[in-house]
């Protein structure tokens, strides 16, 4: 249950730059969550809603984007199946995993500035 | 303030990050990275079930290793007890438990608190025995230069599709408890057929530490990262000449710095 943990970083980080813009209140949070990021989407909403409370983002609603896994040559940019051998038959070369499929990351906050 | 109409209402913005939420870790794990690399160690991070051999593994690795020369050290994790850290001590390798009450995985910052009392400067190879688990501890970078992950041949051949996140993470797979095979329906090639659908580049080492199997070219491909590291001649009793990062710990760093207690 690292969840948890990820969910109070989360929290300080968000903390951190209310505090730094001197912000009167956070409004939403959005968050994206690679398939291999090593994240469960629905623990770490439930984290978030019990962490919440009594921080800045108690009122503040988290939005998460699902990022499925993908993986492609390096080479020829074939997409390689899910599930396969993880190497291009064309070119014999290991595949690469696609951009986001392995973040966990904090996208944006909605920030109330005076 | 509203820049629309002056009125000086507080208004809504969207700030935008696209930033880890571990990045504070991974200045952590940046900062421990240098350290070690910097003091010549060769820092691995030791993952797999519980049960999977991770102590045995090292334990084997004292007795394999014995005529390098390379001085080990290890910290050792667990919910609770000290037992594993006592096993590596009698095995010959200077060890410290890090126990981690309910927290199921390391981080950066653990490790490195881990560390203050223990003479990982003066080591060749230092071992992260991690907690056992093959979930949490995959994504917590914390300043290795490779990750480890001890699958033993009685977890099934499947463990790999399983838990994706922890193979994709890892740097070499050590297949251990090999000399158990005789006595299971085990299928290797089955094994590595799904090492393959999760590692891109799958490296596999077949160990173990009863009876020695393995074990040579577990301790040659240690001596291979060492290599690539650029970690070579250091000897014993020379570590503090040749390393400024042998002095003793004590600094400020820029960002993602922090104080010692």
């Amino acid at each position: 249950m690292h969840e948890y943990s990820l969910v109070e970083a989360l929290i300080s980080r968000v903390e951190a730059e209310a505090r730094r813009r001197q912000a009167l209140g956070v409004h939403g949070l959005s968050v994206r969550i690679g398939e291999l990021a090593g994240v469960d989407p629905e623990l770490f909403q439930t984290a978030y809603d019990t962490f919440r409370a009594g921080t800045l983002c108690a009122a503040a609603p988290l939005t998460l984007r699902f990022v499925p896994a993908s993986w492609s040559c390096p080479r020829c940019a074939t997409p390689i199946p899910r599930g396969e051998v993880l190497r291009c038959q064309a070119c014999q070369e290991p595949a690469r995993l696609d951009e986001g499929s392995d973040a966990l990351t904090l996208d944006g906050i909605d920030l109330e500035v005076p | 303030m509203c820049t629309t109409c002056g009125c000086g209402d507080s208004e809504l913005v969207p700030v935008e990050l696209h930033e880890k939420i571990l990045a504070g870790n991974d200045r952590a794990a940046r900062h421990n990275r240098e350290h070690f690399l910097e003091a010549g160690v060769l820092a691995l991070n030791l993952m797999g079930s519980p049960g999977a051999g991770k102590t045995a593994v090292l334990e084997a690795t004292a007795r394999a290793a014995a005529g390098k020369g390379w001085r080990l050290g290890a910290v050792s994790a667990d919910l609770a007890t000290d037992n594993d850290a006592v096993r590596l001590e009698k095995a010959g390798i200077p060890s410290k438990a890090i126990t981690t009450g309910q927290a199921c995985h390391l981080d950066a910052e653990l490790v490195h608190r881990s560390l203050h009392g223990v003479a990982w400067q003066k080591t060749d190879v230092f071992f992260i025995e991690n907690v056992g688990n093959l979930v949490c501890p995959a994504i917590y970078d914390l300043g290795q230069a490779a990750n480890v992950v001890v699958l033993s041949v009685t977890e099934g051949e499947d463990k790999p599709l399983k838990y994706p996140t922890m193979f994709l993470a890892a740097d070499l797979v050590l297949i251990s408890k090999c000399d158990l095979i005789p006595h299971l329906d085990f299928d290797m090639a089955s094994l590595e057929d799904a090492l393959a659908r999760v590692m891109p580049r799958p490296q596999v080492l077949k160990v173990s530490a009863r009876t020695g199997e393995g074990m040579d070219a577990w301790v040659a491909w240690l001596a291979a990262r060492r290599l690539e590291h650029g970690l070579v001649g250091k000897v014993a009793g020379l570590a503090a000449h040749v390393h400024p990062a042998a002095q003793p710990h004590g600094h400020g760093h820029g960002p993602g710095g922090h104080s010692h207690g």
